[in-house]
């Protein structure tokens, strides 16, 4: 085993980072839904990580990792549907355009 | 599956089941008749709350200890319950006045109480993710349910971009404390953290507590991640913003309370001030923002936040075993404050709703006190329990939390607490005097469940603030050990 779990860490963290500035930055909802998505990504390489460094006998990572694509499978498709029926009415998802209420 | 896991799950399992087949039963319902899926949807809401109250006092863990039934989970499952009662009665009424019955809206919301509860029963981060999310998507698909109207879709979307955002700290979060620990228990946790050998994974742990931190203050609306909580509560539709207000900001409190107070009352040293930060600011931006609002959804929003800042005061010392108990009884206890009158605010504000977003404006109340004095003066009752002035309940809940900020020794916050509080007596009272003093001729909608719900929780506001010692000793007994 040459890699050191560090690393692995390290590119998770920077995956997390990459997917944070993408959400912060981007104004396309799509792309803002994709920057969660590499969010959420990094959080797999964590639990793969930890789970194959930490204690490869107990499968609590393995399993964890499982349960977060699934759910991140369903609210990606919640969270489509929602654009989708955004896009239909008003032929854009750019959020600085999705406006109507501010205070 | 053994008893005890049963046992645990027992509530849980009957509301997931009799949302499935909600959703199938509610296909044979013809359209127009939806008050069916309505009555239906409230008989299984019903009966979890009969199979929750026959386990009180019952304390069983399940599923290798993922899930619990305890005082705690208890309390905040009638709470939930109660809340998606009260939604479906007002929901009824509102969804048939602006075109929009359709009879998926009841299986969601008995989907998005299940993941409440279980929030509550979760004693396992894997599990907390899990409630997480199955409260969460249902209200996504909730606050986008007035579509094609424009407003409502772009509260869904917004409310589903922030909370998948928060929903990625959270769950980094989990894996940094998993890698710091080696477990996702929270029993386990407490015992490594106890054992004290963790040398470079302390790092991790804070880390990754402070990350949790961030995702739930989203979940609950506290300052600075509350942008998001305007435009979702003005756009949603109003019984969707009545039960969010109140359920889904539980259950974030119920998370925070299960993970800080059970797993993390070490790492206070380094939480508190962050908590007794986020409290401050929470209590000070909600009010004064508040003030310049002319909308009543927007108004009332602002004053969510602000109320999650005076939950967050009480949370602030967490870390101290002496007040530990009563921190979680007190939150507990303003949560239920809270949960009433919020309702009883938003059901007037549907009273007085019409078709297209239309009557939400403060000065659409002008003359409500002459046309219409029931309402108008159940709206007083609840505008002086927001501010938590006599003879309310809120006066009582406000009590107890500043009771248990000093306890802790967090003068400083209890006296930002009093001053932001005397700040939303200005707005507050704002309504009354447009009410009674000025003139106007609204016109109230006099549907039967909704000024059920009105004239229930204003005589509940005024009620049980002559029983705050039961009430208290019933949150009390739901106190984490």
């Amino acid at each position: 085993m040459s890699i050191p779990l560090s690393w692995y860490l390290i590119l998770a963290a920077a995956l997390f980072a990459i997917g944070l500035f993408g959400v912060l930055s981007r104004r396309n909802a799509i792309a803002i839904l994709l920057g969660v998505e590499l969010m959420l990504n990094a959080v797999n390489i964590n639990l793969a990580a930890f789970w194959r460094y930490l204690d490869p006998a107990q499968m609590a990572g393995q399993a964890f990792a499982v349960i977060v694509f699934a759910v991140a499978a369903a609210e990606v498709a919640v969270g489509l549907a929602l654009i989708i029926s955004v896009y239909r009415r008003r032929k854009t998802v750019v959020a600085d355009e999705i406006d109507l209420m501010k205070w | 599956m053994t008893q005890s896991d049963l046992i645990t799950i027992l509530p849980l399992l009957a509301l997931v089941v009799w949302a499935c087949a909600l959703l199938l039963v509610d296909l044979f319902i013809p359209k127009g008749r939806k008050g069916w899926t309505a009555l239906l949807a409230a008989a299984g809401l019903a009966l979890t709350m009969g199979l929750t109250l026959a386990q009180a006092g019952r304390e069983a863990s399940g599923f290798g200890g993922m899930l619990r039934l305890d005082g705690f989970s208890t309390f905040l499952n009638v709470l939930f319950l109660g809340s998606g009662l009260l939604g479906v009665a007002v929901a009824y009424g509102y969804l048939k006045r602006m075109d929009l019955e359709r009879g998926e809206f009841y299986s969601l919301l008995l989907f998005s109480i299940t993941g409440m509860m279980l929030m509550a029963q979760a004693a396992d981060l894997i599990v907390i993710f899990l409630a997480l999310e199955l409260l969460s998507i249902p209200l996504y698909v909730l606050a986008a349910f007035a579509r094609p109207r424009a407003d409502s879709e772009e509260a869904g979307l917004k409310y589903f971009l922030l909370g998948a955002f928060s929903t990625g700290f959270v769950v980094y979060g989990i894996t940094l404390v998993f890698g710091a620990t080696g477990t996702t228990s929270l029993a386990k946790i407490v015992e490594v953290l106890a054992a004290g050998s963790l040398g470079t994974g302390s790092l991790l742990l804070t880390i990754g507590a402070a990350l949790i931190l961030v995702g739930f203050s989203f979940k609950v609306a506290a300052v600075p991640f509350h942008m998001w909580t305007p435009d979702v509560y003005q756009g949603a539709p109003t019984p969707v913003t009545a039960f969010m207000s109140v359920g889904a900001k539980a259950a974030g409190f119920a998370a925070l309370m299960r993970i800080f107070v059970m797993a993390f009352p070490s790492l206070s040293a380094d939480l508190t001030p962050v908590l007794w930060a986020l409290a401050a600011l929470t209590m000070f931006i909600g009010n004064i923002i508040a003030i310049s609002q002319t909308n009543i959804k927007r108004m009332l929003a602002y004053s969510s936040i602000a109320h999650a800042g005076y939950i967050l005061m009480a949370l602030v010392a967490y870390g101290n075993p002496a007040v530990a108990a009563d921190s979680v009884a007190s939150a507990l206890f303003y949560l239920v404050a809270y949960a009433v009158t919020s309702f009883g605010a938003w059901s007037v504000v549907m009273s007085l709703e019409k078709p297209d977003a239309k009557g939400l404006e403060i000065n659409d109340f002008a003359g409500l006190g002459r046309r219409n004095p029931l309402l108008a003066a159940a709206m007083t009752i609840f505008m002086l329990s927001f501010t938590g002035m006599p003879p309310t309940l809120g006066l009582v809940g406000k009590f107890f939390l500043f009771r248990t900020a000093i306890e802790g020794g967090f003068i400083g916050l209890a006296i930002i607490g009093v001053l932001t509080s005397l700040i939303s007596a200005y707005y507050y009272l704002r309504v009354v005097v447009t009410m009674y003093m000025r003139e106007g001729e609204p016109q109230a909608e006099g549907e039967y469940w909704l000024t059920f719900t009105t004239v229930v929780t204003a005589l509940a506001t005024v009620v049980l603030q002559f029983l705050p010692a039961a009430l208290f000793a019933l949150a009390a007994g739901a106190v984490l050990k």
